[in-house]
């Protein structure tokens, strides 16, 4: 199968394109940007004009259900809507039933998924088993079976001696800990930000401490062991000046921050909406800036979708038993471009967050679109609008606290390996 | 912002919470109240407002006090009554609150008060109800105790009748207190110029000055010439632990004696929403005292609960 995409203009940040010029593809793989190889005729011509030709987005969070959730979202409702946001690449976390703390649970997975051709998925095995933190899971056996790190999801290591042999052994081999920062106890039973919302609303809070006092304790550990350590989901001011510190210090640290934290704060809680009920939680307007300056100037390197359908019965019920969690593979593009048009970030530089930035912290080939590479491409609409319903929706997932918003931004047609894997109506 | 406690012209819908709730609504409440508090004073003591309407105490959390109060309410109204206690063996069996909400719609009951650990867990109710039925909030989590609020600051305007120029301090566990948070709201919209908090930080919530309130920790300077004391009810499971090292201490520091009292201004009156922890949050020389409106705040609970679900009923009292 031979592809030609005419007329887009070309997006690619890793290596510096933005530009009118056409795509071509073959075999899978992209073949020529701006001119066509020798003898190239394509069997199918897509048009772009006034449509962005980037490289399919690669989301650090998602979490696609399966094993064992299935009656929240399946693999291929949550790979429908990976391929519906352009997502062609994603890392979801272990915290399914069972854990994917085996080597052939990751396998099983990876293959399941492979069978349904429309995102490549790089699993993050279990940092300890069960997420227990207790014991190490076998690090180097899940890496063959094919995790890109490893990490413990939403349940913290609480013993610090175990947090530090862990990051000892997975330093020994050079393997990635992806981290979301809480101290476990300061955070204990917390559902909001510790601040004014929750006082007046009666919920236990989550101070902001409970993030920076973990981070200032993993960089100190990460200094000690060498740890490639990548902060997922910072949600605090304080937060993301720890992270620009150490990077001024020279510490070799990523840190990736989730759609909703750069549009929300805890007033969206409103009167007790479940739906923004997250994990971190939502927290004060000074957060939310510094959290869109961080990706701004680099501290923070990615943005991520954060996605966890959850379904409807979960989210039916009191705010701090209702489970935690937002849909997001299908706004990353939208809540991506809004942060840049609010912020003023030229468009490829928004684009690397979601693409070029994100596979470097996976450590993957992926992200670019790079003449040799796989032909995994996201066109969309820079300008076209569209209402955030449950019907629009092709995750399983209907719960987001932007449920029935107008968002802007529009993928119009996914390409994985060369092959149309979504297509929109809208052109 | 949508309030979900009103109608689109204004009229109350539910009661939820004191928060959102405009001057006019509480002071309509308060003096329906007014009207209601000599029904108990006469030798029939009903009135036929609810007659063939069914309220449904649904109480997911103990309490004895004010179901009790809100069963007398309804009757002296001619309701009919359904207590129903989901405690919290029906819940570990697993049933989501909302089914047990949903058996008692099919059931055609007209109002609902409930009483739930959660905070929101009215709201959720009320949420969830058909446009027939309303829903009273009994008490949720930390949240909300709206007519415990209504109630004491009815209190309050028997024995003060100027709001507009009192000092009012909330003494003790703020942090955990639906109570306090509907006092708070209940006195700031009734234009009641200051209000004080004493408590230790523990006991606070984070931010709590935003509410409008004054902090202060040290007890004899907040009580310093203020008008009313209300004291709040210390739970058990507090009493020793991270938050306070001893009820002893705590009773040192925070609990209310005649010699703290005394720094108040002399006609100062004392409340407390019970049940009480005598020699805990306060002396029995203080409660059983003359400056105490305790068993008043009681009496006038059932007036208060007559004017909300009066109101919420059809209106024209």
């Amino acid at each position: 199968m031979k592809i030609c995409i005419k007329n887009g203009r070309i997006i690619d940040p890793k290596n510096n394109i933005d530009a009118k010029q056409d795509l071509y593809i073959a075999a899978g793989q992209i073949v020529g940007i701006g001119e066509a190889p020798k003898g190239f005729s394509a069997n199918q011509t897509i048009d772009a004009a006034g449509l962005i030709v980037a490289p399919g987005f690669v989301d650090l969070c998602a979490r696609l259900r399966e094993p064992g959730d299935e009656y929240k979202a399946t693999l291929e409702s949550e790979l429908r809507a990976a391929a519906a946001g352009g997502v062609t690449s994603l890392s979801c976390p272990p915290d399914t039933d069972p854990v994917l703390d085996e080597p052939g649970l990751v396998e099983m997975l990876k293959l399941r998924a492979w069978r349904h051709n429309l995102a490549r998925i790089y699993p993050l095995g279990a940092l300890t088993q069960k997420l227990e933190g207790k014991t190490l899971t076998e690090m180097c056996e899940l890496t063959e079976a094919g995790c890109a790190g490893f990490t413990q999801a939403d349940h913290p290591i609480i013993d610090t001696q175990v947090l530090w042999r862990a990051l000892e052994y997975a330093a020994t081999f050079g393997y990635t800990i992806f981290l979301r920062p809480e101290e476990p106890f300061l955070a204990k039973d917390g559902v909001a930000h510790d601040g004014e919302v929750a006082g007046r609303l009666g919920l236990k809070g989550i101070p902001s401490a409970a993030e920076s006092l973990r981070i200032a304790a993993v960089l100190r550990i990460a200094q000690e062991t060498k740890a490639k350590i990548h902060f997922c989901r910072i949600s605090t001011a304080e937060g993301v000046a720890l992270i620009r510190e150490a990077k001024k210090n020279g510490i070799a640290i990523t840190a990736d921050v989730s759609i909703h934290h750069l549009h929300l704060t805890e007033h969206d809680i409103g009167y007790f909406d479940s739906n923004a009920h997250l994990k971190p939680p939502l927290r004060r307007l000074r957060d939310k800036d510094a959290l869109c300056l961080g990706v701004k100037d680099g501290t923070i390197d990615a943005v991520c979708s954060d996605h966890a359908p959850v379904d409807d019965d979960a989210k039916l019920l009191p705010f701090a038993e209702a489970e935690a969690g937002a849909t997001g593979l299908e706004l990353l593009l939208p809540l991506t471009l809004k942060w840049s048009t609010n912020h003023k970030v030229a468009l490829p530089q928004a684009i690397a967050k979601i693409t070029s930035e994100a596979a470097a912290i996976l450590g993957i080939n992926s992200g670019d679109l790079s003449v040799g590479a796989n032909a995994d491409i996201a066109i969309f609409d820079p300008e076209a609008h569209w209402q955030v319903t449950p019907t629009a929706l092709n995750s399983q997932g209907k719960n987001t606290p932007f449920i029935n918003m107008e968002v802007t931004g529009k993928v119009i047609y996914t390409l994985l390996n060369g092959q149309i894997t979504y297509q929109s109506n809208m052109k | 912002m949508y309030n979900p406690q009103l109608t689109s012209d204004g009229k109350l819908k539910h009661l939820l919470s004191i928060e959102g709730l405009p001057k006019k609504v509480l002071q309509q409440i308060l003096d329906t109240a007014e009207s209601f508090v000599s029904v108990a004073e006469r030798d029939v003591k009903k009135v036929p407002l609810l007659r063939g309407k069914t309220v449904c105490n649904i109480f997911f959390e103990n309490s004895t006090r004010t179901r009790t109060t809100f069963e007398i309410a309804a009757k002296r109204l001619s309701a009919d009554v359904i207590n129903l206690n989901v405690n919290t063996s029906s819940q570990s069996k697993g049933e989501a609150i909302l089914d047990t909400v949903n058996n008692l719609i099919a059931m055609h009951a007209d109002m609902f008060v409930v009483r739930h650990n959660q905070s929101g867990a009215a709201h959720l109710i009320a949420k969830h109800v058909p446009d027939n039925i309303s829903v009273v909030n009994a008490g949720d989590g930390r949240h909300s105790h709206p007519t415990q609020g209504l109630l004491d600051v009815f209190t309050i305007r028997k024995y003060k009748p100027d709001m507009h120029n009192l000092r009012v301090a909330l003494v003790g566990d703020v942090l955990h207190s639906r109570v306090a948070r509907s006092e708070i709201h209940a006195l700031t919209t009734l234009g009641v110029p200051e209000i004080r908090v004493i408590a230790p930080k523990t006991l606070l919530p984070n931010e709590v000055e935003k509410m409008g309130v004054h902090v202060f920790h040290d007890m004899k300077a907040g009580l310093k010439d203020v008008d009313v004391v209300m004291m709040l009810r210390l739970q058990s499971e507090r009493m020793s632990g991270a938050m306070l090292p001893s009820t002893q201490e705590f009773f040192k520091t925070y609990g209310l004696t005649p010699e703290k009292l005394a720094l108040a201004k002399p006609d100062a009156i004392v409340m407390h929403p019970g049940p009480m922890n005598r020699g805990v949050e306060i002396d029995s020389r203080v409660a059983d005292g003359g400056q105490a409106v305790i068993l008043p705040q009681v009496t006038y609970g059932i007036a208060i609960r007559m004017a909300v679900m009066a109101i919420l009923a059809g209106g024209s009292v």
